[in-house]
């Protein structure tokens, strides 16, 4: 395992009596895919967001190549290189595919003030895209509109979006989720060719995946992470059975 | 079906032939009325930039629309009664040539865009037409209550501002300044709209979380649209004032606002052209149905709501095919 890319240090946020973390620290490190797991309401998306940016913890920090962004935008992150994926599709639906990877481009080049240029017709945007649309394999559905994609087609364009950043790391929120096996299947092909790319904090339900993806594992529960390890040592953690996976058997 | 481009060839054509034809049958307040639609036209233009390519329902846009006629007419006032504007620290004289007033009454709208959009760009959706709604209304009663330049009564410019090389009191000649001046604009708001900025802009509007999470600033990427939406729309005021060589408060007023909302409505939200063809069939009611009844509004409403429930590409929606791929 390589360096730490991302690391979440002592991180606490209330909400009233409630807490949502309650002292999280992990770490992402390069050439990793690490899972997230947790039961509802453990406070994986409160997490999410504190990494993101768009909810400023209580107390702690987030530090990202080597730097402290706990105060920075949702934009800033993006720009470091932080790519996220979202649970429920954020892409711009009127848009057309090769759009919405256009506009990550845009984003990332810090390219919004540029007035006049026709951006659809750029080579320098348009061969770079075409380039992401191919290795997600959305290549043949460029000029669909977003809203005609099929789920899955969308779950890929979430994570073409993403590559447009350059990223050095990904922030995936439940990828998997609504896909079919063969959806899925294809998904998490396409996930453990991305992590040599960089490395992957992915929040996920879909065990099978998580169990075949995943190097490491955090399980939090009620805003505490009780246990990180890897795959075996998370299966085989009594506490971790006890909290979060039942005493039912677990999926192999 | 037409091509949109094709369609807004035609508005264009079609604002321009009239004019001419009056002019041809000598019916100068035919050539007038034009001139009014290109004019609103303009405002409209401007706003559709914030309101259809942002998704910014600004319901404050009389303020830029007030603060360009007003700019006319402080500067030509001070220019017709030949004392200055200010003297101390140093002089600034009245002037009645149009490029000038023009640059003032962007300038300022611009500036009053910044200050209003940074203020009211913090809220969104209803929100953000109330507070820019309640702008409006400080601008109006500010308007209404300042005596030096008219107060409530307003102020009037006796001879229509100049253009160098033009006799901008003949009709169809100061048409053509406007005509001009709209050409150029949609110019540079067709361009902008196809820009790097037209697709960041409108990706906010569609998806403001994913516009961030690619690491596009939403909040200064809308401020930035809403004062050039704001100076284009001062720009037109400017040019409003002198068609009347009257300004008053009601330019700032929140009627001004929804009229302008309207033009776009009736003609197609985002589209290029839509505010000629909302304006138009906004100035032709008002004509026409005006002349039938006092109550011509009440049929306005009714087509309002037909568009709003049926037809919601406005004209242009309703006359030309849906092109989404860009480029």
């Amino acid at each position: 395992m390589g360096d730490p890319i991302l690391s979440v240090r002592d991180v606490h946020k209330a909400f009233g009596a409630l807490k949502a973390s309650d002292g999280v620290s992990l770490e992402l490190r390069a050439g990793e895919i690490h899972a997230l797991i947790g039961p509802n309401g453990a406070g994986k998306s409160t997490l999410i967001q504190q990494i993101a940016g768009g909810l400023a913890p209580d107390s702690g920090t987030v530090e990202f190549v080597g730097r402290d962004i706990s105060g920075t935008s949702t934009a800033q992150r993006a720009r470091l290189g932080l790519a996220r994926t979202f649970q429920i599709s954020a892409l711009a639906m009127q848009f057309t595919v090769l759009e919405n990877v256009v506009l990550g481009l845009v984003g990332e080049r810090g390219h919004v003030f540029r007035f006049f240029r026709p951006v659809m017709k750029d080579a320098a945007y348009l061969d770079p895209a075409h380039a992401i649309l191919k290795r997600v394999g959305l290549h043949d559905v460029a000029h669909m509109r977003t809203a005609e994609l099929s789920h899955g087609q969308r779950r890929q364009l979430e994570v073409a979006v993403a590559l447009t950043l350059a990223p050095k790391a990904f922030l995936m929120d439940e990828p998997m989720a609504g896909l079919g096996a063969d959806g899925s299947k294809a998904l998490t092909q396409l996930l453990a060719d991305l992590k040599t790319h960089a490395p992957i904090l992915l929040v996920e339900h879909d065990m099978d995946a998580v169990f075949a993806l995943a190097d490491r594992i955090s399980v939090l529960v009620y805003g505490k992470i009780i246990a990180t390890g890897t795959v075996d040592a998370i299966r085989a953690n009594p506490e971790v059975r006890a909290a979060y996976l039942g005493d039912g058997e677990i999926p192999a | 079906m037409l091509r949109e481009t094709h369609v807004n060839a035609l508005i264009l054509l079609a604002l321009l032939a009239v004019p001419l034809g009056a002019l041809v049958l000598d019916q100068p307040f035919i050539i007038t009325l034009a001139t009014k639609v290109t004019i609103l036209a303009l405002a409209g233009v401007g706003l559709n930039l914030a309101l259809g390519q942002g998704g910014l329902v600004s319901f404050g846009h009389a303020i830029f629309f007030g603060l360009g006629g007003y700019s006319m007419g402080i500067l030509a006032s001070h220019a017709q009664s030949f004392t200055p504007l200010m003297e101390v620290p140093f002089v600034i004289p009245g002037t009645n040539l149009m490029p000038v007033i023009w640059i003032v009454a962007i300038a300022v709208s611009c500036l009053a865009a910044l200050v209003v959009g940074a203020l009211s760009l913090r809220t969104s959706g209803v929100y953000f037409i109330m507070v820019t709604l309640a702008f409006g209304q400080m601008f109006y009663y500010f308007a209404i209550s300042w005596p030096a330049y008219g107060g409530e009564d307003g102020l009037s410019i006796y001879v229509r501002n100049q253009f160098p090389g033009l006799n901008t009191l003949v009709p169809i000649q100061f048409f053509g300044l406007c005509f001009a001046v709209l050409c150029a604009v949609l110019f540079l708001v067709s361009r902008l709209n196809k820009s790097a900025f037209g697709l960041a802009l409108t990706g906010a509007h569609y998806s403001p979380v994913r516009a961030m999470s690619v690491g596009i600033e939403v909040t200064r990427l809308r401020l930035v649209a809403f004062v050039i939406s704001g100076g284009i729309t001062g720009l037109a005021g400017a040019l409003f004032a002198d068609l009347n060589r009257f300004v008053s408060p009601t330019m700032f007023s929140w009627h001004t606002s929804g009229e302008i909302i309207i033009f776009i409505i009736l003609g197609g939200v985002a589209r290029l052209c839509g505010p000629i063809a909302g304006a138009a069939a906004y100035i032709i009611l008002e004509q026409y149905l005006g002349g039938f009844s006092e109550y011509w509004q009440i049929y306005l409403g009714l087509i309002l709501l037909f568009v709003v429930l049926f037809a919601q590409g406005g004209l242009i929606g309703s006359l030309s095919k849906r092109e989404i791929v860009r480029g």
